[in-house]
């Protein structure tokens, strides 16, 4: 069952990782008109975490959530003809790489002003708690959204309700190209963040398995007892804030930084755990290939569909 | 049929629906306090519970993006500033997310969500308790605006409000609270995008927003005594605008003004004005006028703050000079009732 477990967080994190390399290849075709905010390097904690939560569990992200929507969803098609603006995607193309939206499967829509949607999750706990659905609902932003003023409203208020949501914040150390030592009055963001009534863990590792432990445990904690969970994960981000590339030439950060995570790649270190515990280097492959299989198809099928009618415009402002 | 006052109206219209569905809930600062948002929300937390009823912490940007997440997850929350001013800090919430989220699902999702802000003058607010900013959220696509007038429309559009799949903002002005008329006791709707003639009348149109409807209403009460036979259009509802209705009183009138409860600059009244202008052109016996609050931050002294908002004076001076009449004496005719029976503090 482990071994499963191992294999199908690998397959969760390898299908990521070639639909994020796939952008990279296809974007100067300039056929994808959204600005590309990509997750590289974030992948274990957006699979680690949603493997910890059920299926109509439902999370929110931010402009940046290729990782967390392919790993709550799975959606690949959608995701790409999202990225074409195409007729057959959900939100016809009015959403685009930053405004993901797929409730169906509980991805309830993500945010550019990153710390809007943390209160409205908070919101939506607040409805499952009355409803009494035992749903948990998870909020993922990146450690610029805690300099916003709602993280901490949020924080409080869903504290003092005794909300169940589980606050994910994937700290990369970066709010767009400000360091964290340029922004932060203070040393931890958790050790803040514990004073509240509600729990909290952090960890720095990239291993996939060890996140999904840690938060598979908070999360049978917060149904059995509704109340707010604080997580903060460290990761690297691989690229640019906004683009395609490296840029480690703009100066405000290195290179060496990069290598030094990279070492502990979270795609490559799963791949290698699998190696380690006895899965063989072709089981392995295949999976690999027929994932890169599905992307493929997707992404084809995805380019063959038309694109919205222009009438769409118009359509959707209210119900 | 029984008389109630708007305030009361407000809170039958809560109560009631609060009854009918259990997914409806009342929130934000002082809600459940024992001044109750002026007497709007006496009692519902007796009758309700805690968790249909409560207070906040001064979190309003959170507390906003609170009540959409509820909405988004199937509850009907309704979200009570006592001061519109407050609401600004959830504007992002309200420009950002709450307006855009039935578009940017493609009506996956929806925002039943009624955001009741209120409006208006005691003495002394000063320029952080008076502003009106309704055209404001009026400019962002995906928000209905509500400014209720009368007893009746409060309560018949408070019930459409809740009702509604979309977001809305309900804006009450304070001194309306003291409206009495006759309310139906039953709940019932009133459709949003209908706007009401207040008075019928030949010679020219005053459509007129919340307050301003009763400073209209007493200037055409003066005016009938020149002769002067005014007709008040109340849109009830600017988004959605009943813009027919305005433009059939003015072809037959030939003449408007548009009395707003706020700035004129970029404000509703410029709208309504382009619009008239644009649609009644051949038929307008002179420009579209405008009356509106001092194009300046509300001062606190009352002398300073009676200069800063118009009155019904303000209105028949206008009318007069449109028509080409003589200014009537306007001797002993107090103008300043409502702003007596104000009595503070706050």
């Amino acid at each position: 069952m482990l071994k499963d477990l191992n294999i199908e967080l690998y397959r969760k994190m390898y299908l990521i990782r070639i639909s994020e390399e796939k952008i990279r290849e296809l974007y100067s075709e300039d056929e994808m008109k959204t600005p590309m905010h990509m997750s590289m390097g974030s992948e274990a904690i957006n699979v680690g975490v949603c493997q910890a939560l059920n299926k109509d569990d439902q999370v929110f992200g931010t402009y940046r959530s290729h990782a967390l929507y392919l790993a709550k969803t799975e959606n690949i098609y959608n995701f790409f003809a999202e990225m074409y603006g195409k007729d057959t995607a959900l939100l016809k193309g009015k959403g685009g790489s930053m405004h993901l939206c797929d409730p169906q499967k509980g991805f309830m829509g993500t945010s550019a002003i990153v710390a809007s949607s943390i209160s409205v999750a908070v919101g939506v706990a607040f409805a499952n708690k009355i409803k009494g659905n035992g749903k948990v609902v998870a909020v993922f932003f990146g450690d610029g959204a805690v300099d916003e003023g709602v993280f901490w409203e949020s924080m409080n208020v869903a504290s003092l309700m005794q909300i169940p949501v589980i606050f994910v914040c994937e700290d990369n150390g970066l709010a767009v190209h400000t360091c964290a030592k340029e922004r932060r009055g203070y040393d931890s963001i958790t050790r803040i963040v514990e004073k509240f009534n509600c729990r909290v863990l952090e960890s720095d590792s990239t291993d996939v398995g060890e996140i999904y432990n840690l938060v598979s445990k908070a999360v049978a904690g917060v149904r059995k007892k509704p109340e707010p969970y604080f997580m903060n994960f460290k990761y690297y981000r691989y690229l640019e804030h906004v683009g395609i590339n490296h840029d480690f030439d703009a100066g405000y950060r290195s290179r060496e930084e990069f290598e030094k995570w990279f070492k502990k790649d979270p795609v490559l270190l799963q791949r290698l755990k699998l190696l380690n515990n006895s899965v063989q280097e072709g089981m392995i492959r295949k999976i690999e290939s027929e994932t890169s299989e599905e992307i493929e198809l997707a992404i084809r099928n995805a380019k063959n569909a038309a694109l919205s009618g222009r009438d769409e415009l118009y359509k959707g402002v209210f119900q | 049929m029984r008389i109630i006052t708007y305030c009361d109206a407000l809170r039958e219209a809560m109560t009631q629906e609060m009854e009918r569905d259990d997914k409806v809930f009342v929130y934000g600062i002082g809600v459940p306090d024992h001044k109750a948002i002026f007497g709007s929300t006496t009692g519902l937390q007796e009758r309700f519970g805690k968790s249909r009823c409560f207070d906040t912490p001064l979190s309003e940007d959170a507390m906003t993006g609170f009540g959409l997440g509820a909405a988004l997850n199937g509850m009907r929350p309704i979200h009570i500033h006592i001061r519109i001013d407050f609401m600004l800090l959830a504007f992002n919430q309200i420009a950002n997310m709450l307006s855009c989220y039935n578009y940017s699902s493609c009506g996956q999702l929806k925002v039943p969500m009624v955001i009741r802000g209120i409006i208006g003058r005691g003495w002394g607010q000063g320029f952080q308790h008076s502003k009106s900013m309704y055209s404001t959220f009026a400019h962002i696509p995906g928000v209905k605006v509500v400014l209720p007038t009368t007893a009746y429309d409060a309560k018949g559009l408070l019930i459409s409000a809740i009702r509604d799949d979309n977001p809305v903002i309900f804006i009450e002005h304070r001194w309306l609270y003291w409206q009495k008329e006759e309310v139906p006791e039953q709940p019932y709707v009133l459709p949003f995008g209908k706007g009401n003639i207040l008075r019928k009348g030949t010679d020219v149109t005053i459509v007129a927003t919340s307050w301003m409807n009763v400073e209209a209403v007493f200037a055409a009460d003066i005016l009938m005594k020149s002769g002067v036979s005014v007709e008040i259009i109340d849109p009830r509802t600017i988004v959605p605008l009943d813009e027919d209705l305005i433009v059939a009183s003015v072809e037959k009138t030939g003449r408007c003004i548009v009395v707003d409860n706020d700035w004129e600059f970029c404000g509703f009244s410029a709208e309504a004005a382009a619009r008239i202008s644009s649609r009644c052109f051949g038929k307008l016996k002179a420009p579209v006028g405008r009356i509106g609050f001092a194009h300046t931050p509300c001062p606190t002294a009352r002398h300073l703050e009676n200069e800063f908002y118009p009155n019904a004076k303000n209105i028949v001076r206008e009318v007069e000079d449109m028509l080409g009449l003589k200014p009537i004496s306007l001797e002993g005719i107090e103008f300043y009732s409502h702003e007596k029976r104000f009595k503070g503090p706050f």
